[in-house]
């Protein structure tokens, strides 16, 4: 299992990228393998400004839909549209073009709640 | 929970197993889309062990059969399969289920694994008339081999010409090895290929050959995308203890030819005219339809309800099966489906959705 040390994490399957007042968001490896094979990603929330948790999109498998939680506190600024037509990126490079949203920071100091690598790998018991 | 006799085969193979009606099964090895691509265009394998098997038998097995099922069974003969389903009293469904007619006065029933207990009730319920009834479910495994290249790729394992086995007729006789088995060309799939019926001790050598000859094992995701892109009723999802057999279309395994459980009703209600219709749609905007979403008008009022939804890994969109009132269930006709906080545009279409 590919858990980048690099990267935040949260008990919901996503990592978090910070760089300056930017966050790049989507799904850990772990997630897209419990998952299966992503159809759809429908991320509806570009633009608004949305609370640390709030609902911001969701990924469907051929058999779920799962909801996807905003890390941290912020504004919706880009969906990473390649995912529209092939949304088996997430699959294939999770961390890399598979990337869902790049989000501006609100309040940089939720970062610190975020989990570490070591914190995520004891969640999943990798 | 119950193991089909092939679930260690699967865990080994690495599939993701979860529970299915009471069995150990497993719901994709590889990924959904590269099974579903493998059975349309090649051939595939499915462990379906965990569906039920009576045998109903005795000088009146055809009495009670016509009692209990919809379709006319006195039209059977020898070597022939026929799909029905049985009524129940208040205009639903019990089960929907293929009958082989194995023998002058013996019949196979095969039935939906989650349904095995409330089926054999029911039937035995109707069984007034004297006919013998044994449950072999726990003795029998069924392995689907599907996909246009599957009649080429297994002919080899039998002596039997199986190209020449005609749509839902069977034989019986040898299959990998192994005497006895019905070979039926049957499925779920509407690629083509057919049905392997054994016993439990033999199924791993079956599946052993089959997969050595090129069948990829197909878990039960892709045996649900498959059987949707056809139009095929899941018991369930798309029928059920609530919904006639004539609002689900298959009047056509409805046949007032003799009496049967609720007829009279069933007659009335296809001479007039179901209120409302199961019908198929394809989604105009992105989008995947789910189980229980609502069906919702231009103005977004509620109007029927999605039994079975996917994304069509053949059509790359979304696609559905769905209740509408009948006034609405024209080929052609523009519905909604509620996704979560947007309507999505769709239109009704003839089924199947996959035209090979």
């Amino acid at each position: 299992m590919n858990i980048p040390s690099e990267l935040k994490y949260t008990k919901d399957h996503e990592w978090v990228k910070v760089e300056g007042d930017v966050a790049t968001v989507g799904i850990t490896d772990f997630a897209q393998s419990e998952l299966g094979d992503i159809v759809y990603v429908d991320i509806d929330t570009v633009d608004e400004t949305l609370d640390m948790d709030e609902v911001f999109g969701s990924v469907e498998a051929v058999k779920t839909v799962s909801d996807l939680f905003l890390p941290l506190s912020g504004e919706v600024i880009a969906f990473n549209e390649a995912l529209e037509d092939e949304p088996e990126k997430v699959n294939t490079d999770p961390y890399g073009e598979g990337w869902i949203i790049k989000l501006k920071v609100s309040d940089a100091s939720e970062i610190e709640k975020l989990l570490s690598d070591s914190d995520y790998k004891a969640l999943i018991g990798a | 929970m119950k193991n089909t006799a092939l679930s260690s085969t699967h865990e080994a193979l690495g599939a993701k197993m979860v529970p299915f009606a009471g069995y150990n099964m497993p719901v994709q090895y590889d990924g959904v889309n590269i099974e579903h691509q493998a059975v349309r265009k090649d051939c595939g394998v499915f462990d379906v062990s965990h569906m039920g098997e009576f045998l109903v038998e005795g000088e009146h097995a055809l009495d009670l059969l016509q009692k209990v099922c919809s379709n006319d069974a006195s039209k059977l003969t020898v070597g022939k399969a026929q799909y029905t389903c049985l009524p129940n009293d208040d205009g639903g469904v019990v089960d929907d289920l293929i009958i082989y007619k194995l023998k002058e006065d013996q019949y196979l029933l095969v039935v939906n694994a989650s349904n095995i207990e409330k089926d054999w009730n029911w039937i035995s319920s109707k069984n007034d008339v004297g006919a013998t009834m044994r449950d072999l479910s726990e003795d029998y495994s069924l392995l689907a081999i599907q996909g246009p290249n599957a009649v080429e790729k297994m002919q080899a394992l039998s002596s039997h010409d199986l190209a020449a086995i005609k749509f839902y007729n069977f034989e019986v006789g040898n299959f990998a090895g192994i005497e006895n088995v019905i070979i039926s060309a049957t499925g779920y799939t509407g690629s083509g290929g057919f049905e392997i019926y054994c016993k439990n001790d033999e199924v791993k050598q079956i599946w052993d050959k089959v997969t050595a000859a090129g069948a990829k094992p197909i878990g039960l995701a892709a045996r649900d995308t498959l059987r949707l892109e056809m139009g095929y009723c899941l018991y369930g999802n798309d029928i059920s203890d609530t919904t006639s057999p004539i609002e689900a279309g298959l009047g056509w395994i409805t046949k007032f030819t003799k009496e049967f459980t609720n007829s009279e009703a069933l007659k009335a209600e296809k001479e007039r005219g179901p209120k409302r219709k199961l019908i198929a749609f394809e989604l105009d905007e992105r989008g995947i339809p789910r189980h229980d979403y609502e069906i919702v008008d231009a103005e977004g009022n509620a109007i029927g309800i999605v039994t079975s939804g996917t994304m069509s890994p053949s059509l790359g969109k979304g696609i559905g099966l769905g209740y509408v009132p009948t006034e609405v269930s024209a080929v052609g006709t523009k519905i909604f489906i509620q996704i979560r906080k947007k309507a999505i545009p769709a239109t009704i279409v003839k089924p199947p959705f996959y035209k090979a």
